[in-house]
C-alpha cells in the first residue's frame, strides 16, 4: 500500500513543479538556517572537559573594600589576590587543586635563522595538569616542591614542541623563554579543551588552539613575567610586587569529588572568609563555588549574538512551516474531486490521511536532504569566518540524524491540517460536482 | 465596494486566511526586530572614534633581550631604545608624525580607572571611569584629535615611566564627555582631579572633543567616551607607536617600517600582525557586527520572498477555486478592475489582520530578546514601517492572481454550472 502511495504522491508532486519547488527550498532554507546555528550553538556551549567537568570547581571571594572607586555592579570578582589564592591552595582541603594566570611568553626559537614569537603561557602549580585530565606525550608535570623552591622548569604544548624539536622527545632540553632558560620537564599530548575554561576571566580568548608554555608561579614571577590581566580594587604605587598589591590575577580551580567534599569545601570557603573579615583583611563575606559548566553559563562563554542567530534561525524556519502548511492545503483543496473519486471507490479516511502524509513526508525528506546541503554550506562560510572557533564548526554525526528528524517532524507538522481536512471531505458533493 | 460580502466568502476559507495572516505576522515580527538589529550594528559601526583615520597605522612590537624594567637603571635604558625607535620612525621620509602610545580606539588592549574630584579611594558623587592613553607631546596631532578648550601638551610637560611604576602626572587632557561629566557646568579646564583613587592632582590644562575607549565589548559601555590622556612615554620591554603618514603613502609606510625598525635593533619581534593600518583595526574590531548585520540582512531578504511565495500560491488557488463565480460576476456587469479590486482588498483584509497581530507579537519578541540580550527596546517607526511593508509585500504578491482572476471571461459562466 505504502508503495502505492508513494506512487500517487510523486504524481501529485510532478503536477505542481513550480509549487513543489517552493516547499521544498523554503523547507531546506529554513533547516539548513537551523542546523547551521544550532551546530554553532552546541560547539560553543560543549562541555570542555565530559568525564571531570561535574569534579571542577571554581572558587570566588571578594577582598574589596565596601565603597571602592571601582564598582563591581554587585558581582564578586573574576580572580583572586595572590594571598587568598595561595591561603586556599596551601590549605589542601580539595582533592587537586591549582592557581594560575596567563603571561605572554616570548619564545627564541634554538634554530639560528628563526625570528623569536609571542605565545601564550599558563603560569601555574604542580596540580594542573592531573587536575584538567592534560596527558603527556613525553616526561610529566612538575612537583609540589618544584612550584615551592621556584625551579625554571617548563611543559611544553605538542604543537610548540613541533615547532621547536620538531615533535622530538625534548624533556631535558631548554627552551628560552623572556630571555631565561627553561628546562623541557614534560610535552602534553594535543590539549586544548573548548571552551578554554580555566582562562575565562584571566584575559584570554575562549576558544582556539590552547597554550603553548605551562610555566611553575613561582619561578616564572620571580622572573618578572606579569599576568595578563590584572584588577586592583584600590590605588596601587608598585604593579611589580603584584603578591602583596590589592589587585585580583589569579583563578584558582578545585577538584572535589562528591556532594559531600562540596558541601564540605564551601563551609570551609565560608569559613575563610568570615576569618578575614574577623582579621579585618575582608569587608564583604560573599563568596561563590560554581562548578565548571556554571562558571561557563556566569561567564557568559556562548557569544550573544550566537543565541541570536539560533532564534532567528527557528522563526525562519517556524515561517517556512506555516508557509508549506498553506500551499498543501491549497493543494489538497484543489484536489478534492479526486479524494471523492478515491472514497466512492472505497478508500477509508484512514487511507486519505496516511496518503497526504507520506505526500508531506516526501517533500520533508528532500527539503531535509537540500537543507543538509545548505547547512555544510553554512558551515563552510562559518570555517572561513576569522571566529576563535571557525575551525571546529563541523557537523557531527548527531547533528546529521538530527536534521532529517527535524525535517520529518516539520514536514508532518505542516501535513497534519491538509491531510485532515482532506479525508473530513464527504464525497457525494465532489462526485455531484464533476 | 462593500465589505461584508467579502468577510462572509473569507469565512469559507478560514483555514487559508489564518494561515496567511499568521505567516505575515510571524514574518512582520522577526524582520522588524532584525531590521532594528541591522539599524543598531549600523550604528554602532559608523560611530567615529574621534580621530582621524586615514593614513594612520599602528606599530607594536617586543624588543628581545631588553632590560626587564625593575633594576635600577632598567627604565632608563628601556627609555633609550624607545627614543631610537621613535627617531628612525620620524625621520622616514612620508611620515608625518610618530607617537608613542599603549592603546587605540577599537584595539581592544585597555588601561582603565577612575578618577575623582577629591582625593582617597571611597566611591562617592563626582566619580567617573574613565580609559587612560599615554602619549608624547605628538599624540594630538598623530591620531587628529580636535582640541575644543585649553592646550596640547609640550614637550616640557612630558615624562617617561616604567610600565609597572605608577606615577600621577601633573597635567593631563581629557575628553568633553569626561570633563563635562566631572564638572557639568563645563568649567573643567585648570581645575584637579584625582586619578585612581591617589592623594596627588592633575591639572585638566586641555580638551578633546571625542575620543573612544580601546574596547569595543558591552562592559566599557558605561564609560565609552571618558578618556584621560597622559603625558608619558611607558617604558617596558614592548612598545606600540601610532603614525601618521603623508596623504596616500600609508601603504609604503607600512611596508618600508619593519626594516626601518629592524636597522635600529634586530633583536625584536614583529610579527606578522604588528603593522596595521587603522582601518584593518577597525575591520577587525567591527567584524562580527557586520557579519551579523549581513546574516540578518540576508534572512529577512528570503523570508519576505517566502512570505510573497506563500501569498501568490494561495491566492493562485483561490482564483482557480472561484473561476465560475467571477464569471458570474462579470456576467452580471462587474467590470476586470471590479475583479481585481476584489482580490486587492481581499489581500488588504488579510494582511491588515496579519499586521496588528505582527504588532503585538514584534513587541513581545523585543521584550523577550531585551530579557535574553542586551537589546534596546523597539522603536515605534520600526514597526510602522514594517507594517506598511508587509502590506505592500502581500499587495504586490497578490497582483499577479488578481490579474489572472480578472481576466476570466464572463462565458465561463455560461458553462455547466
Amino acid at each position: 500500500m505504502l508503495v502505492y502511495y508513494l506512487d500517487l504522491a510523486v504524481r501529485s508532486l510532478k503536477r505542481n513543479r513550480v509549487l513543489t519547488m517552493l516547499m521544498v527550498l523554503a523547507l531546506a532554507l529554513g533547516i539548513g538556517a537551523s542546523i547551521t546555528t544550532l551546530t554553532v550553538l552546541r560547539l560553543l556551549s560543549g562541555d570542555p572537559l565530559p568525564q571531570k567537568s561535574a569534579r571542577l570547581f571554581y572558587p570566588q571571594l571578594d577582598p574589596s573594600p565596601k565603597n571602592s572607586a571601582i564598582d563591581s555592579n554587585g558581582r564578586l570578582p573574576r580572580t583572586m589576590g595572590y594571598v587568598d589564592a595561595m591561603n586556599l591552595l596551601h590549605a589542601h582541603r580539595a582533592t587537586r587543586q591549582a592557581v594560575m594566570a596567563l603571561t605572554q611568553a616570548k619564545i627564541m626559537p634554538p634554530q639560528a635563522h628563526a625570528h623569536p614569537f609571542f605565545s601564550d603561557g599558563v603560569m601555574t602549580t604542580a596540580d594542573f595538569f592531573a587536575m584538567f585530565d592534560a596527558g603527556f606525550q613525553y616526561g610529566s608535570g612538575w612537583s609540589a616542591t618544584d612550584d615551592e623552591g621556584g625551579a625554571q622548569v617548563v611543559v611544553i604544548a605538542s604543537f610548540l614542541n613541533d615547532k621547536l624539536f620538531d615533535g622530538a622527545d625534548s624533556v631535558g632540553r631548554m627552551v628560552r623563554l623572556n630571555d631565561h632558560d627553561f628546562r623541557v620537564v614534560g610535552v602534553l599530548k594535543p590539549w586544548a579543551p573548548q571552551p578554554r575554561f580555566y582562562t575565562l576571566g584571566l584575559g584570554g580568548d575562549h576558544y582556539g588552539d590552547g597554550d603553548a608554555v605551562f610555566l611553575p608561579l613561582k619561578a616564572a614571577r620571580a622572573l618578572k613575567m606579569g599576568p595578563q590581566d590584572t584588577e586592583c580594587y584600590q590605588a596601587v604605587d608598585d604593579f611589580t610586587h603584584l603578591e602583596s598589591a590589592p589587585c585580583e590575577w589569579l583563578g584558582l580551580w578545585v577538584e572535589l569529588d562528591d556532594s559531600s567534599a562540596v558541601a564540605g569545601y564551601r563551609r570551609f570557603l565560608d569559613g575563610y572568609v568570615k576569618e578575614q573579615v574577623a582579621l579585618g583583611r575582608f569587608q564583604r563575606t560573599d563568596s561563590s563555588l560554581l562548578d565548571l559548566m556554571g562558571w561557563l553559563r556566569d561567564q557568559h562563554v556562548v557569544p550573544d549574538d550566537v543565541r541570536l542567530q539560533v532564534y532567528l534561525a527557528f522563526g525562519f524556519l517556524l515561517i517556512c512551516v506555516v508557509n508549506t502548511v498553506g500551499l498543501l492545503l491549497a493543494k489538497c483543496l484543489r484536489r478534492s474531486q479526486e479524494i471523492g473519486v478515491r472514497r466512492a471507490l472505497g478508500a477509508t479516511r484512514r487511507e486519505i490521511f496516511v496518503q497526504f502524509m507520506v505526500e508531506a513526508s516526501i517533500i520533508g525528506l528532500a527539503g531535509g536532504v537540500l537543507g543538509l546541503a545548505l547547512a555544510e554550506l553554512g558551515l563552510f562560510g562559518i570555517r572561513h569566518q576569522p571566529a576563535q572557533y571557525a575551525h571546529l564548526a563541523h557537523l557531527d554525526p548527531a547533528m546529521f540524524a538530527f536534521t532529517f528528524v527535524v525535517a520529518l517532524v516539520a514536514s508532518l507538522i505542516a501535513g497534519l491540517l491538509p491531510a485532515w481536512r482532506a479525508c473530513l471531505l464527504a464525497p457525494a458533493p465532489q462526485l455531484k460536482a464533476m | 465596494m462593500k465589505l461584508h460580502p467579502m468577510i462572509a466568502a473569507l469565512r469559507r476559507h478560514k483555514a487559508g486566511v489564518v494561515l496567511i495572516a499568521l505567516q505575515i505576522a510571524l514574518t512582520l515580527a522577526i524582520v522588524c526586530n532584525a531590521v532594528f538589529i541591522i539599524g543598531q550594528r549600523i550604528e554602532r559601526v559608523n560611530r567615529p572614534t574621534g580621530l582621524v583615520e586615514d593614513n594612520l597605522m599602528l606599530v607594536s612590537q617586543g624588543w628581545v633581550g631588553a632590560p626587564s624594567g625593575d633594576q635600577p637603571g632598567d627604565v632608563e635604558k628601556l627609555d633609550s631604545l624607545l627614543q631610537a625607535d621613535l627617531a628612525a620612525l620620524r625621520a622616514m621620509p612620508d611620515v608625518e608624525s610618530v607617537v608613542p602610545i599603549n592603546s587605540l580606539p577599537l584595539l581592544n588592549s585597555s588601561w582603565t580607572g577612575s578618577v575623582a574630584l577629591k582625593p582617597g579611594s571611597d566611591l562617592r558623587a563626582g566619580n567617573a571611569r574613565s580609559v587612560y592613553y599615554f602619549g608624547d607631546e605628538h599624540l594630538l596631532k598623530t591620531l587628529g584629535l580636535k582640541l575644543v578648550a585649553g592646550r596640547g601638551f609640550t614637550a616640557a610637560d612630558v615624562q617617561n615611566r616604567g610600565f609597572r611604576d605608577s606615577g600621577t602626572p601633573a597635567v593631563i587632557i581629557v575628553t568633553k564627555a569626561l570633563a563635562d561629566k566631572l564638572y557639568p557646568k563645563g568649567d573643567a579646564l585648570g581645575k584637579a582631579i584625582y586619578l585612581d583613587g591617589g592623594s596627588s592632582p592633575s591639572t585638566i590644562i586641555g580638551e578633546v572633543e571625542r575620543l573612544q575607549a580601546p574596547a569595543t565589548g558591552s562592559w566599557v559601555n558605561g564609560f565609552l567616551w571618558n578618556a584621560t590622556i597622559e603625558p608619558f612615554r611607558l617604558n617596558a620591554n614592548f612598545s606600540r607607536y601610532a603614525i601618521r603618514t603623508r596623504p596616500g603613502r600609508l601603504q609604503a609606510v607600512m611596508h618600508a617600517v619593519p626594516n626601518v625598525l629592524y636597522g635600529v635593533s634586530r633583536m625584536r619581534v614583529l610579527d606578522d600582525d604588528s603593522v596595521k593600518s587603522f582601518a584593518q583595526i577597525r575591520q577587525e574590531a567591527y567584524r562580527s557586527d557586520v557579519g551579523m548585520a549581513v546574516l540578518m540582512g540576508v534572512v529577512c531578504l528570503i523570508l519576505l520572498g517566502v512570505t510573497a511565495a506563500g501569498i501568490v500560491g494561495l491566492t493562485s488557488f483561490w482564483v482557480g477555486q472561484r473561476h465560475r463565480q467571477i464569471g458570474v460576476r462579470r456576467a452580471l456587469g462587474a467590470r476586470k478592475i471590479d475583479i481585481l479590486h476584489y482580490f486587492q482588498m481581499e489581500n488588504l483584509l488579510i494582511s491588515g489582520a496579519g499586521a496588528v497581530i505582527g504588532l503585538g507579537l514584534a513587541i513581545g519578541l523585543n521584550m523577550l530578546l531585551m530579557k535574553r540580550f542586551e537589546m534596546d527596546r523597539l522603536p515605534v517607526l520600526y514597526v510602522l514601517a514594517g507594517i506598511v511593508a508587509v502590506m505592500a509585500l502581500g499587495q504586490g504578491a497578490v497582483f499577479a492572481p488578481a490579474r489572472r482572476a480578472s481576466n476570466v471571461p464572463p462565458v465561463v459562466a455560461t458553462r455547466s454550472v
